[in-house]
């Protein structure tokens, strides 16, 4: 990173509201250890990481729900499985599935959504009507008739489905920050020197819809992980013993009475990443507000 | 022009339920295998005979057009076929079971506008004070708590801590009375209620904001009007046009939400028997219920559209 580039960063987060500093290191922090935790299993448990599976309990070495001690910094599940450990594994889980969503959104929604933006005509009537009826079914329905009907199980399917169902928003964010953009003093001048209309979608359009497109995509990963924690805690994503914050969550459910212990962590984690995730994403919006109002 | 505009929504909403209900229909044609193997359970796929007998009765030699044509017309007449598992008509469960989930969504928009309005109007009224500050943090927390994490959390507090209310269950309207029903229903409304009071609040405030700049906000304290009777009177009215119309299209997406604080609070409503369908493979229910949810969010959402237009005579006059 380049002096000067490096100075720029320090200065924008800088200006960052402290509770937005907090949430941008806490969205660091999961991303850190839910790869860090995937590190350890590619390497099979070489890097300093609980088991997130072992139950000590079945060999007598330890206790179900067990307070934080040395060995287990947050504590033990009800089968005495490490808190941390699987608490990291699954935001593995919500990671993946929200990064597809904002990936396959970001690079094909924001383009189709830029392209029919700027186009326009007929194929863009076409395609936002189609997306209308798509956005028509209620997503949670359709989500679970999916994967219901499918029996869609395993982590790459569930990131792929969330992925393909995601993306008609993002057309529709792209499309409307395109007609704004397209208006614009710096795209009609390069209209009037002839730039090709190619060039101009690709150097003038999708550079400046980029910004509002990530703005939405941290809020939709909030509202993403949300959905695939509700599908984990109905028992409707990964699968058990696989740990996701959701069926966490849902584990626990059943020994509420005893001890709400191991809801609380995967809880905390899951609304941290969520408020976190809203945060930036507000913060974010509002600097674009400011700043196109600048322009 | 209105009748235009009426004519463009009603076809709309046609093309819309269309393609609803052909995704619905393709959901179980397109599973990989004969659709049979779907539709009955494991142990019933023994007795040939029976298998014969219910490719008859379901006519499923047809093509898939016939099929489709005939499901559709059933569906528009109240017959979505029955469950192979429980050999109960769809259109029954839909109809046991609806009650509960109606009841909890209007309930949850209750909830959600007795708090929303007056919270997104002191809010406004005083921009970037206390109180302001203080909603403002609140209702991004509570739009970052998932459903099920708030249900379980309430029966936590209430049930196990403080021990006021049952935790699940259900003592229906008609037979126990409303306090009896309430008992049962406040909890998991309250859950429900969450995320639509949280996104109300913000928009009313942002709503009352602007309306709190216009001109005749200030002739009104020009005239000496006492501050409560101008939010009250003079600008919370304008803005109920934006309260009703969001609180309006919630209700719709609040149909599909009950289904998991339903079943976190385990309550008799159509969200706990689509997942019971689901943990069943009951394909016949969980196509049933699908196609019957998704057509009510898309005829509630077009209801509201035209609800919107008939009230604001602006848009009416686009």
């Amino acid at each position: 990173m380049s002096g000067r580039r490096q100075q720029r960063v320090l200065q924008i987060f800088s200006a960052m509201p402290l509770i937005v500093k907090i949430a941008l290191l806490w969205l660091i922090f999961i991303l850190l250890a839910a790869i860090y935790s995937r590190l350890d299993r590619l390497f099979g448990q070489a890097l300093p990481l609980q088991d997130p599976f072992y139950q000590p309990f079945l060999f007598g070495e330890a206790s179900p729900v067990e307070g934080p001690s040395s060995a287990h910094w947050l504590g033990t599940d009800v089968l005495s499985r490490d808190n941390l450990s699987r608490l990291l594994h699954g935001g593995w889980v919500s990671l993946v599935v929200a990064g597809t969503v904002v990936m396959f959104g970001i690079i094909i929604g924001g383009f189709v959504g830029a392209f029919v933006g700027y186009a326009r005509g007929r194929f863009e009537a076409i395609t936002m009507a189609s997306l209308d009826v798509i956005l028509a079914f209620p997503p949670l329905i359709l989500l679970l008739a999916l994967v219901a009907v499918y029996k869609v199980r395993n982590l790459t399917m569930i990131a792929l489905v969330f992925g393909v169902l995601g993306v008609p928003t993002y057309v529709r964010i792209a499309r409307a920050s395109t007609l704004g953009v397209a208006g614009r003093e710096f795209v009609q001048a390069a209209e009037a020197i002839g730039t090709p209309r190619r060039a101009i979608l690709f150097r003038e359009i999708i550079p400046n819809i980029l910004p509002a497109l990530f703005a939405y995509a941290l809020i939709n990963a909030g509202y993403v992980i949300v959905i695939e924690g509700t599908l984990s805690y109905l028992g409707l994503s990964v699968q058990i013993p696989e740990p996701t914050w959701g069926n966490m969550i849902n584990e626990g459910r059943r020994d509420i009475r005893q001890t709400i212990l191991p809801i609380f962590w995967p809880g905390l984690f899951l609304t941290l990443t969520v408020v976190s995730l809203n945060l930036v994403g507000d913060w974010l919006q509002q600097r674009i507000a400011v700043r196109d109002a600048a322009l | 022009m209105l009748a235009k505009v009426l004519a463009i929504r009603m076809v709309r909403l046609i093309a819309t339920l269309f393609v609803v209900s052909l995704l619905t229909f393709l959901l179980v044609e397109q599973l990989p295998g004969d659709p049979i193997l779907a539709i009955l359970p494991p142990e019933a796929l023994d007795d040939l005979e029976n298998i014969e007998r219910i490719r008859k009765e379901l006519k499923l030699d047809d093509s898939v057009f016939t099929r489709y044509a005939r499901w559709v017309g059933d569906a528009l007449q109240g017959d979505l076929g029955k469950s192979y598992i429980t050999d109960q008509p769809v259109a029954e469960a839909i109809k046991d079971r609806i009650p509960v989930t109606i009841e909890l969504a209007l309930l949850a928009t209750m909830i959600a506008a007795l708090f929303a309005i007056p919270i997104g109007a002191l809010a406004a009224y005083r921009e970037g004070g206390y109180f302001d500050r203080i909603t403002s943090a609140l209702t991004t927390a509570a739009l970052s708590i998932p459903g099920f994490l708030a249900g379980i959390f309430f029966i936590w507090l209430f049930t196990l801590k403080f021990n006021w209310l049952p935790s699940t269950g259900w003592n229906r309207l008609s037979e126990k009375g409303l306090l009896a029903n309430l008992q049962t229903a406040i909890l998991p409304a309250s859950a429900l209620a969450l995320a639509p009071l949280a996104i109300n609040a913000r928009l009313i405030r942002a709503d009352m904001i602007g309306t709190l700049k216009e001109d005749y906000i200030l002739s009104a304290r020009a005239k000496g009007l006492r501050d409560r009777y101008i939010l009250m009177r003079h600008a919370l009215r304008p803005s109920s046009l934006t309260a009703i119309t969001v609180f309006a299209l919630q209700l719709g997406g609040l149909i599909g939400g009950t289904v998991v604080i339903e079943t976190v609070f385990a309550l008799p409503g159509l969200g706990t028997r689509l997942i019971s369908g689901i943990y069943q493979r009951d394909v016949m229910m969980i196509q049933g219920i699908t196609l019957f949810i998704a057509t009510v969010y898309v005829v509630v959402n077009t209801a509201v559209d035209l609800l919107y237009l008939a009230l604001d005579p602006r848009i009416r006059r686009q």
